[in-house]
């Protein structure tokens, strides 16, 4: 069948029946033939709107056209010059809004799909083992990058470009973040895929210390003044999570999101061989309608439960890419939109049988400019469920700004930090990331690191 | 990696463990834990230190093995080798740390530990020996063959009184059954003390001392995950307020914890525990039964 130039090219992905019964990664990416036909539907614009729409302004149609000629490294260059983690964010960037959001092939038809044509250059250049380029010239300044995950890994990658001696301090075991932690497997392979990108950092030169906890094990005023190094990166994140405070919240059964998927994701609850305990539920009510939710609800499907995400607004406001929606839906989530928890009910020994829920209906805009929604008096009802996971969002550990003296941060605990040099109220201190703005996305804490990248270079150049 | 330098057996199932942890051992305080996981595939167990070294770098642990992640370390880690990881310190220093040294010197302050607990005690008593305090201790164990770190305990307390379950050794009855004497008969007067033990001895140790008007601190040995914040799993009702034992903790107002609801919560994967525990035990023999490694399907 002939190409229709007005739809993307469609790309392969495990089928909802067999996919919800597996970790497996759900779409199976681009051919070299689907990727060629896909890349020959981009207008090599002149004034591209996509390099606009990109956070790290990726020159997008660049490298589009090395894929026609079919130069994977030359691709791999372009891509590489603006973003250290491409075969992450070919996945799980939020395109519709950015790069694929104003392509003008949008105009009329469908976007060029920018996303995966980015996942099928990092796949196939990491399969034909090409790497970026590590650069041989130091010049002798030392860098402490705090948190491993997207914010500081394109911290440091760009850093370690420019010369800096970087070192990346993670608390957890293993670094990545919240690549590691909280994206599952079927949505971001960690050995095929994360991992090899932080190897790809750790190749430019970067150094990286696991169980090193920042504000406890070592504080960054011993950074700078005892172990030497110039200036300090924080991209320690969002990580503390969100509770409702409705009665039941501390029966057996309820979990929050984070707890959920770390337990699953960075420490391999699915799988025989690792010792990590998980719930076994038959029926989960998660809370919230977030990409984190999402994660959730198909990691628990995955598990072997049946499933219900309670969201309060409509499904019209659910802040989840609209991929992971029309992927939940597909391998069988069911959705009670308009709903709003009560109360978490309890059986005689602690544990959750059941939450009791309330209908509602759409009001006023409010402050996010979304129709706010009200209960409907009167209109309370049980779902029976043995497990509940909260996932209302995360708020930035205190422990940094708590432990570093002159650190100021704002009334949601984010660091203050100036959006373009990533600039504290700390000299040589500098931040990025969730840790300032808040729970975001991957893409907007990378480009947060770079853009400490150049507050530091631009300081440590004048210094 | 973190290489372990010595390793005693303290009574049946309970190991000390020295550990090079150069960051660790240069910043913990009394009333920190740490938390350890054996290899790529072990859980994280979060421990309350039992002693460091400053100079040699190393950080006391004390293991029990309850489950199959700790049968394994109790197993298979000996002298030489090493725990992958071992992160900290995480929490907060006891109470005690930061207060006057003069002002607690006017205290009579009592310990009570029960079985394990009995390690994260330790430090705790003799930081305040190395400052001219001297604190009493009521140490609880099932009988004579579990009193773990006697002589250490000895060494830096005013008294230490042992009491065993079945009256193999020491007093016989339990810590409440002692504390209560010691305060009832012995004309003993305590201005504080801190409670570290299982859970449920906690609980009655906090009812006891209540009653009796003694302010008292528990040490709260919750299910963790990452122990810094970002699970919830710890999380416990202090008063009218959640709180998580990892960042807000490990050490609270013993007569303001829900007890109830923290037992309640230990439970949660018990389940999942007794299978992991009977897969590590069955070894090469294991063949299915215990649900989780499919080897019955």
């Amino acid at each position: 069948m002939a190409q229709d130039m007005w739809k993307k090219v469609a790309v392969a992905e495990q089928e909802p029946e067999v996919r919800a019964k597996n970790f497996e990664e759900v779409c199976l990416g681009y051919s070299k033939e689907e990727a060629m036909a896909e890349a020959a539907r981009c207008f090599n614009c002149k004034n591209a709107k996509c390099i606009q729409g990109c956070p790290v302004s990726i020159n997008i149609p660049a490298f589009i056209q090395e894929i026609l000629k079919g130069d994977i490294e030359g691709a791999s260059d372009v891509i590489a010059q603006s973003s250290s983690l491409p075969a992450v964010c070919g996945r799980v960037c939020p395109q519709e809004t950015q790069c694929e959001g104003v392509c003008i092939r949008g105009n009329r038809g469908e976007a060029v799909s920018i996303g995966k044509l980015e996942r099928y250059v990092a796949d196939t250049a990491r399969k034909m083992g090409i790497k970026p380029k590590a650069n041989p010239n130091k010049n002798g300044k030392r860098v402490a990058v705090i948190g491993s995950g997207p914010a500081g890994l394109s911290c440091a990658g760009d850093l370690a470009k420019l010369g800096y001696e970087v070192t990346i301090f993670e608390a957890l075991h293993e670094p990545g973040g919240v690549l590691i932690y909280g994206i599952p497997e079927f949505r971001l392979p960690k050995d095929e895929v994360v991992l090899p990108e932080i190897q790809n950092v750790i190749d430019l030169g970067v150094k990286i210390e696991t169980d090193v906890i920042i504000g406890k094990t070592v504080t960054i005023d011993e950074l700078l003044e005892e172990e030497g190094f110039d200036a300090v990166f924080i991209g320690s994140g969002a990580g503390l999570p969100m509770f409702m405070g409705i009665p039941g919240e501390n029966a057996n059964g309820v979990f929050s999101a984070n707890e959920y998927l770390t337990r699953n994701n960075l420490m391999k609850a699915f799988r025989d061989d690792y010792h990590t305990p998980i719930i076994k539920s038959k029926k989960v009510c998660i809370v919230g309608g977030g990409n984190v939710a999402m994660d959730a609800a198909r990691t628990a499907l995955r598990l072997g439960a049946e499933v219900h995400v309670i969201y309060r607004r409509s499904e019209a406001e659910l802040p989840a890419r609209a991929e992971e929606v029309h992927h939940a839906k597909q391998e069988g989530i069911i959705f009670d939109i308009l709903t709003n928890p009560v109360e978490i009910l309890e059986d005689e020994k602690g544990w959750v049988k059941g939450m009791k829920v309330i209908r509602m209906e759409l009001g006023e805009p409010d402050a996010s400019g979304r129709r706010r929604p009200v209960e409907v008096k009167g209109s309370e009802f049980v779902i029976d469920c043995d497990t509940v996971i909260m996932s209302l969002g995360t708020s930035p550990n205190p422990l940094i700004a708590r432990t570093t003296e002159g650190l100021d941060i704002n009334k949601w605990k984010c660091i203050e930090a100036d959006e373009k040099t990533g600039q504290t109220s700390r000299k040589g201190v500098f931040a990025g990331g969730d840790a300032v703005t808040g729970a975001a996305t991957v893409i907007l804490a990378m480009e947060a690191g770079r853009a400490g990248a150049r507050g530091i270079h631009e300081y440590l150049s004048e210094k | 990696m973190f290489p372990i330098v010595k390793k005693r057996k303290l009574a049946e199932n309970i190991y000390l463990f020295d550990v090079l942890a150069k960051r660790v051992a240069a910043k913990c305080l009394p009333g920190e834990f740490v938390i350890v996981k054996q290899d790529k595939q072990g859980e994280r167990i979060p421990l309350t230190i039992c002693d460091y070294d400053r100079e040699a770098g190393t950080v006391t642990i004390v293991i029990q093995v309850i489950g199959g992640s700790t049968r394994l370390i109790a197993d298979e880690l000996n002298e030489g080798d090493e725990f992958m990881d071992f992160v900290g310190p995480l929490g907060n220093a006891s109470d005690l740390i930061g207060e006057d040294i003069e002002e607690l010197k006017k205290k009579k302050i009592l310990f009570v530990a029960g079985g394990l607990g009995t390690a994260p005690v330790y430090p705790q008593v003799k930081w305040l020996f190395e400052r001219g305090i001297k604190a009493d201790v009521v140490q609880g164990a099932k009988s004579k063959d579990f009193v773990i770190l006697e002589d250490e305990l000895k060494s830096v307390s005013d008294n230490l009184y042992v009491c065993t379950d079945d009256g193999s050794y020491g007093f016989k009855g339990l810590v409440t059954d002692k504390v209560k004497d010691l305060v009832e008969n012995e004309g003993k007067k305590y201005d504080h003390c801190v409670v570290i033990g299982p859970m449920i001895m906690m609980k009655f140790v906090s009812l006891l001392t209540k009653e009796l008007g003694i302010p008292t601190i528990a040490s709260m040995n919750t299910i963790m995950v990452d122990g810094t914040g970002m699970c919830g799993a710890c999380r416990l009702s202090v008063g009218d307020e959640i709180k998580f034992a990892c960042v807000d903790g490990p050490e609270f107002d013993a007569h303001k914890i829900n007890f109830n609801e923290a037992l309640q919560r230990l439970q949660i994967y018990k389940t999942e525990e007794g299978k992991e525990l009977l897969k590590v035990v069955e070894g090469e023999t294991h063949h299915g039964g215990c649900g989780v490694c499919g080897g019955d399907k």
